[in-house]
């Protein structure tokens, strides 16, 4: 293989080129990236660099020594994978002919229906939807946050800190409930309450008020809630539309084996935009996990390398963490309803614990809060168990 | 010097952060050999003293960035700039340190009590 190209300059694409280089590529490597930055980390949009408490500088993901020797093609966005001519047309009309292909194109913020043309709506996902944000962020200001995901839970956590009045709406009737099951997904949104942020569940929202500028928002069962700033945190969609006129395989996601390898040879993706088939799932399962895109690219790279074939290497389970109200929420693993729930620290009532989740007896996910060394202990210990069918 | 505790009390494969400023961390390894490091990650804020030990090197608890606690050199990222490392005797069967002078290489928005800015 001569020359490879990432489409994505994330996490993910640049884990990949490190990862290719470290793994004795010695080609061509071209790197092609839709924001004009250089790659830069997003946990702190959120938190230290929302609270003002870091700079843009302190984002950056590059260390000085990185020596890719990689062509960086930053601002341009892939328009189309033609792999017959294995090419990535891109939107400035340039086509980049590789032997390789490294998909880590990423997933965007969901926005509101209509929400583009009113001012005071936002959403987080970029520097500069942070900045934007961050603007409006003033003390004494209303923030209704939509959505009780870990990016609503974030915004929620850093504007309560700033002085703002803060309130939560979530559609579910548990939060979280999803990543952590009902139990403790309600435990960990109790954060909210306990630091002065209302939270409202089983509260859809039927549509956002004001003429150019947002004013509140309305809830399905008619309440109107006033705002002055309006944080939209509803998920995430994987930037995949510029392969649609390709034959490659795709689902919620870029469809891909264990390995990364996609169905059209010699392409492989990583990151955001990839559903990797999961063993603990049965399916391919998009991860929108920050160490997902940093360690699986490297798993991809290798498969890649190898013409496609997986070295049988597992992917790590899934983790994740997050910082609320000074607070530290770790996970690691995949859960699903009726598994088994045990405290080995603490309980759902106290202010830090430890609880395990099994299926058939093995240990298959694990909730901390504020027990990062306990966590670490129990996150390697967790075991891949299938799902019964 | 900096005394830390007697050596008998800290077990192989265990850690223990030691409050200074910056803090530091201290590991007895599976080997046996005795290491201090700077505690705080220089990614994020996080103990590296909560970390993974694994031979001679911590994996952060928070990010799994890897320090090799002979030489505080990054072996995984995301972190970019290395730990302090200091001066470990054992006197008597006390664990001593002689703590580092040069500028701690902390995580952005973290700077010592005394003052200093955190190194970029």
């Amino acid at each position: 293989m001569k020359s490879v190209a990432i489409v994505g300059a994330s996490l993910a694409g640049l884990s990949a080129a490190r990862a290719l280089r470290a793994q004795g590529f010695d080609g061509d490597l071209t790197i092609v990236g839709g924001e004009e930055r250089r790659p830069y980390d997003r946990p702190p949009l959120s938190k230290e660099f929302l609270a003002g408490d870091i700079g843009e500088d302190a984002l950056a993901l590059e260390a000085e020594d990185d020596d890719l020797d990689a062509e960086w093609l930053l601002g341009a966005h892939a328009t189309r994978l033609d792999t017959g001519a294995a090419s990535v047309q891109l939107d400035d009309g340039t086509a980049i002919r590789a032997d390789g292909i490294v998909i880590a194109t990423g997933a965007r913020a969901r926005t509101w229906p209509g929400a583009d043309s009113l001012a005071g709506v936002h959403v987080l996902r970029t520097v500069d939807d942070a900045v934007a944000l961050r603007d409006e962020l003033r003390p004494g200001a209303r923030l209704v946050v939509i959505g009780a995901g870990f990016i609503g839970a974030e915004v929620a956590s850093t504007a309560a800190k700033l002085g703002l009045d803060v309130t939560v709406v979530e559609a579910a009737l548990a939060p979280l409930a999803g990543p952590l099951g009902v139990q403790l997904g309600a435990a960990v949104a109790r954060l909210h309450t306990e630091h002065g942020t209302r939270l409202l569940c089983g509260a859809p929202v039927a549509g956002l008020l004001g003429d150019d500028r947002v004013t509140g928002i309305e809830l399905a069962d008619g309440r109107r809630l006033a705002a002055d700033v309006v944080l939209v945190g509803i998920g995430a969609v994987p930037n995949v539309e510029w392969l649609r006129g390709s034959p490659i395989e795709l689902a919620n996601g870029v469809v891909c084996d264990a390995g990364g390898a996609t169905s059209i040879p010699n392409v492989v993706a990583a990151g955001d935009c990839a559903a990797w088939h999961e063993p603990a799932v049965g399916w391919p399962h998009r991860v929108e996990h920050w160490t997902g895109a940093l360690e699986r690219p490297g798993i991809a790279v290798a498969t890649l390398l190898a013409g496609g074939r997986h070295d049988g290497s597992p992917a790590k389970p899934p983790y994740f963490w997050s910082d609320q109200y000074g607070r530290r929420i770790q996970f690691a693993g995949i859960a699903h309803t009726g598994d088994e729930i045990t405290f080995e620290v603490g309980s759902v009532r106290d202010a830090s614990f430890l609880a395990v989740y099994r299926r058939g007896g093995e240990p298959v996910a694990v909730l901390g809060l504020d027990q990062p060394k306990l966590f670490t202990r129990w996150r390697r210990q967790l075991t891949v168990v299938p799902v019964p069918a | 010097m900096l005394e830390i505790c007697p050596l008998a009390a800290l077990p192989r494969g265990e850690a223990r952060r030691v409050e200074a400023d910056p803090p530091i961390a201290v590991f007895h390894t599976d080997d046996g050999e005795v290491f201090a490091i700077d505690d705080t990650c220089t990614h994020q804020d996080a103990s590296l003293a909560d970390g993974w030990l694994e031979g001679c090197e911590i994996e952060c608890p928070l990010h799994a960035s890897r320090f090799n606690l002979r030489t505080g050199a990054v072996d995984a990222p995301p972190a970019k700039l290395p730990v302090r490392t200091h001066e470990v005797a054992i006197v008597d069967g006390v664990i001593n340190v002689v703590l580092n002078d040069a500028t701690p290489n902390l995580p952005p928005g973290l700077t010592t009590r005394a003052g200093g800015e955190a190194a970029q």
